[in-house]
């Protein structure tokens, strides 16, 4: 008689047991994979932010009369371009990365080839307004380049969680699937060259 | 038996306060006491870096807004803004949840390359410090001394615009207030977690003089201790390392990084 409560209470032990590992592993892979759709946020965040600049910056440069329109012809249709593009955060897989990465790196180049250009314009690389807009999208790129490695740091840690025994059983059970990466910017280490 | 279970007790706790930190064989490894201006290149007279650091640490313990300056000898071909976002990052300067923290990185000029700086501000900061206004205190304050080799001069310019233009924004008070709550809240769990395991610890011993087989409270036992240690383990790091204290310097506080600063070169 006491042998069987024993034995009974072992089992009940171990169903918990069993249920707070699953729970535990369940609600940590939901709260990492949240981390990455709010990274994901600030990465869209910030290359909204340089797209927000490109009309000022081209108002500015356009009122130069002697300015390459087809430099800025360029920017502007790379910057509606990267604007169709929307990334659905809950199914970031590398096909659709790419897609947003490819449209981002045509805005990129664009904008690099457009200030190489204006070194042509001594009037325009003084103006006061052109300076702020040159120094708010150096700062742009930077916190691109960082918020970039942060969903890049963000999604490794979600996905070596989720790849790890016996997580992975887990992980493939209730369909949990591994997040894509930002590849190094190829078009972006690319230094324009300046023609004469 | 009990000197098993505090095992593995103890090795729960390690393996939950183990954080992985990349990036460390190139920024320099967070200083030891903390300081706020640390000098590796050797760019500054110790005086000069007293001076700094007073100024700097006085600022921090009356705003918890924590400005730090860092010269290196070379960047490791590092662009210097990723350099001293890294770096920021890194060390947590300012104090976490407000990211009220700005690292102000010089590498010096050398025979063969051109010196440079970097002024970066945290999350919280940069709205009173935007990159158009690091920008200008880069030109204007920074470059001109440091183009006479007037280094500390620059510096400390550049430190006194800084602290007026953070000076509203965040106030140790209120950060205190908003850290408070959840440390005490802490201790309080920590406490009842606490005496809740001696309790259950003494009921085995207790147990074990009437029936020695009886052995499942230990299972409970070690089962509530595992995911105790678990959801607990990542506050202990963040813990040590808080700011706030009066006096001297208590620490860099866990602040995080964007993106936003300016630079130059001279």
């Amino acid at each position: 008689m006491k042998k069987s409560w024993i034995i009974l209470a072992i089992i009940v032990l171990l169903v918990i047991i069993g249920y707070a590992s699953i729970k535990n592993t369940y609600n940590q892979m939901v709260s990492k994979g949240e981390q990455v759709t709010a990274q994901w946020a600030n990465v869209e965040n910030v290359y909204q932010r340089r797209m927000d600049l490109i009309p000022n910056l081209v108002t500015t440069v356009k009122g130069y009369a002697d300015f390459e329109q087809e430099t800025l012809t360029q920017v502007i249709e790379a910057r509606s371009k990267a604007t169709s593009i929307n990334v659905d955060a809950d199914n970031l897989n590398p096909a659709m990365l790419d897609q947003f990465q490819e449209a981002q790196a045509g805005l990129s180049s664009a904008l690099s080839r457009l200030m190489v250009v204006v070194e042509r314009y001594p009037d325009l690389k003084a103006n006061q307004n052109f300076l702020e807009l040159q120094a708010q999208l150096e700062g742009t790129e930077n916190r691109i380049a960082v918020e970039r490695r942060k969903f890049n740091e963000t999604a490794m840690e979600y996905n070596t969680f989720i790849k790890q025994f016996p997580k992975n059983i887990y992980a493939s059970i209730f369909n949990f699937e591994s997040k894509a990466y930002f590849a190094a910017d190829e078009a972006a280490r690319e230094v324009p060259q300046v023609e004469f | 038996m009990k000197n098993c279970l505090y095992l593995f007790l103890l090795s729960l706790l390690l393996t939950g306060s183990a954080v992985g930190q990349r990036d460390q064989n190139i920024i320099p490894a967070r200083p030891v006491p903390p300081r706020l201006v640390n000098d590796f290149a050797d760019f500054l007279t110790t005086g000069e870096e007293s001076s700094l650091e007073r100024k700097l640490v006085d600022f921090n313990n009356e705003t918890s807004t924590q400005i730090t300056i860092v010269t290196v000898p070379s960047l490791e071909g590092f662009d210097i803004s990723d350099f001293a976002f890294r770096l920021g990052e890194n060390w947590g300067v300012g104090q976490e949840g407000f990211d009220n923290g700005i690292v102000i990185l010089v590498k010096p000029k050398n025979e063969n390359e051109k010196g440079e700086v970097f002024i970066a501000t945290g999350y919280g900061l940069e709205g009173v410090v935007p990159d158009a206004v690091a920008k200008r205190i880069v030109e204007a304050e920074i470059l001109p001394s440091f183009r006479k080799g007037e280094y500390f001069e620059g510096l400390d310019k550049a430190v006194t615009t800084l602290l007026e233009l953070t000076r509203g924004e965040y106030t140790a008070d209120a950060y205190l207030e908003e850290t408070a709550d959840n440390s005490v809240s802490f201790g309080i769990g920590f406490f009842i977690l606490f005496i809740f395991l001696i309790s259950l610890f003494s009921r085995i011993r207790r147990r074990r003089h009437f029936s020695p087989r009886h052995n499942i409270p230990l299972w409970t036992a070690l089962f509530l201790a595992g995911s105790a240690g678990r959801s607990h383990g990542g506050n202990f790091g963040r813990f040590s390392s808080g700011g706030g204290s009066f006096g001297g310097f208590g620490g860099f506080g866990g602040g995080s990084f964007g993106g936003g600063g300016a630079g130059g070169s001279w």
